[in-house]
């Protein structure tokens, strides 16, 4: 139900390994970032142009979003946003190339993202407020804290099913109507439903590295 | 051959009413938005991001649905004992 043909897959079929398609294009993910990062800081110049130019305001803007939702402390967690940011939305937007498949698009790699996520949040929640930070899960009230304590496990622990699910869906299902679409009128059809996955891609990215963030500031900020 | 039949009804019903809540849900979104930017223009661009995360959110619901249809119609876990019962 992907793409009729990945020419990654092609390649290691014929090598006769057995690496999953998703493995094999995070690879090339991987590898075009490292390749665009390496071309943007090989020469810096003052003034910036060509590939600088592009990735300093990337870069800008990511930074920008970070100072906006998390403030000053979220500046040390930039490195990590800004990695989902760049690799979601790379891997988003390799949908749309024909023999490409989008590694967003298994759910293999999603939970693996979310978990990243997940086990942050506490980790940092832990080194900052040590054994207080048990108090972010007690609610306001003394005498209701056993209740709540089970409610709020159950939502954290909905956390990184949620994220990984609506990536996993929305790259998916956006295969799936394209090959619908191409089976029934190959022709012209679907364009506007490519149009609406780039659309997607960028929503989804944003959504994915809003929700990390309020997560990670959550766990940051005083409990009530 | 009835199990497979109610797979794809269940699937494509659970679809359409997944999509009913989702829809009416996104549609109350959108005309807060809309609302908000009609009375104070200059604030388009914070309610445009904070309706995206919105909507964001609300689809989740859909997503879940289409997923537990995608399980029931390609990857539907009694497929082989229901074969097994059929062969039988």
């Amino acid at each position: 139900m992907t793409h009729p043909f990945l020419f990654l897959q092609w390649i290691t079929d014929q090598l006769h390994l057995h690496i999953g398609e998703h493995v094999t294009y995070t690879w090339l993910v991987m590898a075009i970032l490292i390749v665009v990062a390496f071309l943007a800081s090989r020469s810096l110049t003052l003034v910036p142009s060509g590939v600088q130019n592009l990735m300093e305001s990337v870069v800008g803007g990511i930074e920008g979003l970070i100072e906006e939702t998390m403030g000053e402390e979220g500046k040390a967690y930039f490195p990590l946003i800004a990695t989902f940011a760049l690799f979601i939305l790379v891997s988003n937007l390799l949908a749309l190339i024909p023999g490409f498949y989008p590694p967003t698009a298994n759910l293999n790699t999603n939970i693996a993202l979310a978990l990243t996520v997940f086990v942050l949040t506490h980790v940092v929640g832990i080194k900052k407020h040590g054994f207080g930070y048990i108090k972010h899960f007690m609610g306001p009230i003394l005498w209701l804290a056993p209740l709540m304590l089970i409610i709020e496990l159950i939502s954290h622990l909905a956390r990184p099913l949620s994220l990984s699910l609506r990536l996993f869906g929305n790259m998916y299902g956006h295969e799936v109507v394209l090959m619908i679409f191409l089976a029934l009128v190959p022709l012209f059809l679907p364009i506007p439903m490519m149009l609406m996955g780039v659309l997607i891609a960028f929503i989804q990215t944003f959504v994915f590295t809003l929700l990390a963030m309020i997560y990670i500031a959550g766990a940051l900020e005083e409990a009530h | 051959m009835e199990f497979f039949a109610w797979c794809v009804m269940a699937a494509g019903i659970g679809m359409g009413l997944g999509a009913i809540g989702t829809g009416i849900g996104q549609g109350h979104a959108i005309q807060g938005a809309c609302e908000g930017v009609a009375r104070n223009p200059g604030a388009s661009g914070k309610i445009l991001t904070t309706m995206m995360i919105g909507l964001a959110m609300v689809e989740s619901l859909a997503i879940y649905v289409f997923v537990v249809a995608m399980i029931i119609l390609f990857a539907n876990p009694f497929t082989d004992q229901v074969l097994e019962l059929v062969t039988k």
